[in-house]
This record gives C-alpha cells, sequence and structure tokens, in this order.
C-alpha cells in the first residue's frame, strides 16, 4: 500500500475513532458514578445530531449545537428521574435492562417524531469537497473540527474530574457511594449529573461528526456497541483509555476495508470486543493493580 | 445529643434491631458491646440513614431524623466513621480529607477548612506525611486513622465509630483508643462500638450490652466492667476457674 493511502485511511479512521471514543468516554462516566452500562448513549448522540438538524431551519449553526445539547442534557436528567432514581439498590442485570429500554423508547421517539430519512449539520467550515492538504494527505476541515472537539472534552473532563469540587465528589461516590453519603455529599444528585454530563458529551460529538458521518434515527444501537467495545478495551473506567481504544477501533476498521469488503466493518469491532472479553477482561490499558484499589 | 426510641430495623425479611432504645448526653463517650451479628453495626448505620428504620423514633440535636437521607443527618453533625474503614481508595489522603469537610463549604464554613486539616495532621502526624499518597496504599491502622480523620473534618457533634480496632496491631490498637478519648476531650461526643469490650469501657462514660438485637443492659462504663454476666460473656473472663480457686 502506498503511503498516502495508508494515511488517508488513517485520518478516515480518526473521524470515526472520534466518536466511538466519545461514546466509550460516555459510559465511562456514569459507569464510574453508578456501576451501570447504559446503553442508552448511543441514543443521546443520535438526539444531539437530529435536534441539530432541526434546529438549525430557525437559528445560526453555533446556537443549533449549543441548543441540541442543551436538550440532550435534559434529556439524559429526564431518564435518570423517571427510570433509575427512584429505584432503591437494585441489582446491574436490571439497570442494564432498563437502559436497554430507554434506548429503543428514545429510538422509536425519533422514528415517529424525525421520520426514517437520513440527515446532516452543513460542514462547519467549507463544504463536501473543500480539503485541507497534510503531507500530500487530503483531509476534511470537519475532521479537524472532530479531533479538536474531542480533544476539548477529554481536556474539559480532565479539568473537571481532577481540580472541581463537583468532580471531586463524582470520584468520591465512584470510589465508595456510602462513603461519599457518609461525607454529606448527595450522591443522588450527582447520579443524575452523570447522566446529563455523558449527555451533553455524547449530544456534542453527535453534532460535530453528523457532516461525515451522517445520522439517522437508528445509529445510536451501532454506535453504542462500538462505545461499549471502546469502552471495555480503554479499561472500563478509564477516559484516557477510552479515547486511545476509540481511535485503535475506528483505524482498525478503516484499515480493514482495504482488506476485506466494506460489509464486514461492524464486525471488525465486535471481534475485538469478543477476543478482548475472552483475553484480556480489564482492558489493554486498564491495569490490574487500579482495578483492585477500586474494587477494594 | 442523641436518643432512640423502641427502634425496629433490618434488611429485607430479616429484622436486626428490636425496640432499641438509647441515648447519649452530650460529651460522653458511650460504647455498645455485643458479640458479632448482635445488630451493633446495624445500629450505627441506622442513626447515620444507611438503614432505614422501621418502627420508632431517632431524634438528632433536637431534630427528628428518623426519616432523613444520609448527607442530611451529616449535614446536622452527626458522622460515621464506618466498619472496614471505607476510605476513598483511588484518592489522595489530603483529597479524602477534603471531601470528609464537605458539609463544612456547604455550611459556608470555608474559611474552618485549612485550620481543621491541621487539626487533623496534628492528631496524626503520618497522614501529614502520605498527604499524597492514595489512600488505598496506607496500611490497615493508617487507613483508620484517615477515616476517623475524613469524619473530624466535619466538625460532627457526634462521631460514631464502628469497629475502630478491628484487625489492627494490638500497639496501633492502643494509639486509637488514646485518640478517641482525646477527640472527647477536645469537646466531640462519641458513640463507640467495639468488639474490644474492655478497651472500650475502659475510656467510656456508660455502656449498653446489645444482644440479638436487643438493650439487655445498661449502665456506668464501671458498672458494666464489674458485672459478672458482661465479665463471663464479652471480658474473657474464666469465672469458673476463679470460683474452684475459692472453693
Amino acid at each position: 500500500m502506498q503511503l498516502e493511502l495508508v494515511l488517508q485511511y488513517l485520518v478516515a479512521g480518526l473521524t470515526y475513532g472520534t466518536i466511538y471514543a466519545v461514546v466509550g468516554v460516555g459510559f465511562n462516566i456514569i459507569y464510574n458514578t453508578t456501576g451501570i452500562i447504559n446503553f442508552a448513549q448511543g441514543e443521546f448522540v443520535m438526539l444531539g445530531g437530529m435536534t441539530a438538524v432541526t434546529l438549525h431551519r430557525f437559528v445560526p449553526l453555533p446556537l443549533a449545537i449549543a441548543g441540541a445539547v442543551a436538550v440532550t442534557m435534559a434529556a439524559g436528567a429526564l431518564v435518570e428521574a423517571t427510570c433509575i432514581r427512584w429505584l432503591e439498590k437494585p441489582s446491574v442485570l436490571r439497570m442494564i435492562i432498563i437502559t436497554i429500554g430507554v434506548s429503543i423508547l428514545i429510538r422509536e421517539l425519533a422514528l415517529v417524531s424525525w421520520g426514517e430519512s437520513v440527515r446532516a449539520l452543513p460542514y462547519f467550515t467549507g463544504n463536501e469537497v473543500s480539503s485541507l492538504t497534510l503531507g500530500g494527505v487530503h483531509v476534511s476541515p470537519q475532521v479537524l473540527w472532530s479531533l479538536a472537539t474531542c480533544v476539548l472534552i477529554v481536556v474539559f473532563l480532565w479539568f473537571f474530574f481532577q481540580h472541581t469540587s463537583l468532580g471531586r465528589q463524582m470520584r468520591a461516590c465512584a470510589a465508595n457511594r456510602d462513603a461519599a453519603a457518609l461525607c454529606g455529599i448527595a450522591t443522588k444528585n450527582l447520579v443524575t449529573l452523570s447522566f446529563v454530563l455523558s449527555a451533553g458529551i455524547g449530544a456534542l460529538a453527535g453534532c460535530v461528526v453528523s457532516p461525515i458521518t451522517y445520522t439517522a434515527y437508528n445509529i445510536g444501537t451501532g454506535l453504542a456497541i462500538k462505545g461499549f467495545t471502546v469502552a471495555i478495551l480503554g479499561g472500563l473506567g478509564s477516559s484516557m483509555g477510552a479515547v486511545g481504544a476509540g481511535f485503535l477501533v475506528g483505524v482498525l476498521e478503516a484499515f480493514s476495508v482495504s482488506l476485506m469488503p466494506a460489509a464486514y466493518k461492524d464486525a471488525i469491532s465486535v471481534a475485538v470486543l469478543l477476543a478482548i472479553l475472552f483475553l484480556r477482561p480489564s482492558g489493554l490499558f486498564g491495569s490490574g493493580a487500579a482495578a483492585r484499589l477500586k474494587t477494594a | 445529643m442523641l436518643r432512640l426510641r423502641n427502634v425496629d430495623a433490618g434488611y429485607g425479611a430479616l429484622t436486626v434491631l428490636r425496640r432499641v432504645s438509647l441515648h447519649v448526653n452530650p460529651g460522653e463517650i458511650v460504647t455498645i458491646v455485643g458479640a458479632n451479628g448482635a445488630g451493633k453495626t446495624t445500629l450505627l448505620r441506622t442513626v447515620a440513614g444507611l438503614v432505614r428504620a422501621r418502627g420508632g423514633e431517632l431524634v438528632f440535636a433536637g431534630a427528628a431524623v428518623t426519616r432523613l437521607r444520609t448527607e442530611r443527618i451529616v449535614a446536622l453533625g452527626c458522622s460515621l466513621v464506618p466498619e472496614g474503614r471505607q476510605v476513598f481508595a483511588p484518592m489522595e489522603v489530603r483529597e479524602n480529607l477534603l471531601l470528609g469537610a464537605h458539609v463544612q463549604y456547604a455550611r459556608g464554613r470555608k474559611d474552618e477548612v485549612a485550620r481543621d486539616l491541621e487539626r487533623v495532621y496534628g492528631l496524626f502526624p503520618v497522614l501529614a506525611q502520605r498527604a499524597r499518597q492514595l489512600a488505598g496504599t496506607l496500611s490497615g491502622g493508617e487507613q483508620q486513622m484517615l477515616a476517623i480523620g475524613r469524619a473530624l473534618m466535619a466538625r460532627p457533634k457526634l462521631v460514631m465509630l464502628d469497629e475502630p480496632s478491628m484487625g489492627l496491631a494490638p500497639l496501633v490498637v492502643k494509639d486509637i483508643f488514646g485518640i478517641v478519648k482525646r477527640i472527647s476531650e477536645e469537646g466531640t461526643t462519641v458513640l463507640l462500638v467495639e468488639q474490644n469490650a474492655r478497651s472500650a469501657l475502659q475510656i467510656a462514660t456508660r455502656g449498653y450490652v446489645l444482644e440479638t438485637g436487643r438493650i439487655v443492659l445498661q449502665g456506668t462504663a464501671e458498672e458494666l466492667l464489674s458485672n459478672r454476666d458482661v465479665q463471663r460473656a464479652y471480658l474473657g473472663s474464666d469465672l469458673d476457674a476463679e470460683n474452684r480457686v475459692a472453693t
């Protein structure tokens, strides 16, 4: 394969990797505070993109995106308040089934309100054909928008969790919920916040990549599976791990197209998921020591 | 300070506490002794709101707390140092302590936090040395000190300690009991649950004996220490041997 072609695939992989990474990070935020996998995570991405497309008919693009993120955050809060909050110490399995139910509900509501058509936001700068040439590779400016957004989200989350009081409370809640309550922390509100936060970043990513990947009422399920793969691969609970794993899976998929029919693309990530679950359940970047500290 | 009246509590189909009544006066060290499974931990968790009382009434500092959530009870000034320490293992020692001060921030007493931190470091110099270390890497005794320090950061009126000596070396146990005494002398009321009944009664003002979820005996620490039933059941005295010598 020529070098340019390799780089071209790499760029395509990174583009998809962005959204996988953000979905994976969203899984982690909720997993860390509640111990559950929220399978409606992909629906948040869909909701963000679709709402932004609708809003963009009436308001300029930045406002439409801000509005879509706000609407999706509200949806995240609503999901938590109606389906999770009132449960007293539910089992993990029950919570997972509830989130799968929620994802089906959101998808059907989206089908009713938006129909089956595939939509996309316009390119933020330039259009479908404009491209920058970097080292002999043609890169759509939208790819750079996506990557920048991903970096921004990760930096924001890092700052939030490490350097704000609220972030510290969320980490405490993740480490030991009873002990957090004994420090006087309102743990139930933090669970709501974790849903709002992961809905928000999912929606933002959904808006930014929609010009390239398009969005439709049913993209959530596929994204949830990819995001779950990425979260497991990166070591459940580790945001940095999820980002690395997201790019890895995206790039793997992109290169698989050059070797196998494109129809097998989705099979790749499922195969990766199975391989990881069999061979290294703590994830590529998850260390056994950290996992032990967590459960200790 | 704290009063329980006919409190029932349990988990699922299991009733652990049956009509428990007790009180703790300001400035006291009150201890609850009892065998494994008597309901000592459940009693403290019920006061802290982690277990819901099914019947009866809990009053703390003049406020009915029976139905309050844990974080509200802590905000009122009632802190629990839970069994098994329960420090935030993946976080730094200092972060653990600052989290303990959460209610102080919420009360708008942010400026007192730095001083409280110095006070806790004064009580436990080892925590100052390990301030930047992850709590999960501390030894058992150090984790117990951290758990106590974290509870003190909330400036509680009443601190409840659940088996602070469990699994610790004898010398460390002695330290911990010394610290409990000092906390009391500095003006915090203490409710102490211990398997190590002798050491607990030696520093306590009063005590209760809990057996299968009921209070079966109460009295001053001296009364309990000299009570034959208590000696036989909880202080490890071999009364049969004593009787043989006497006859």
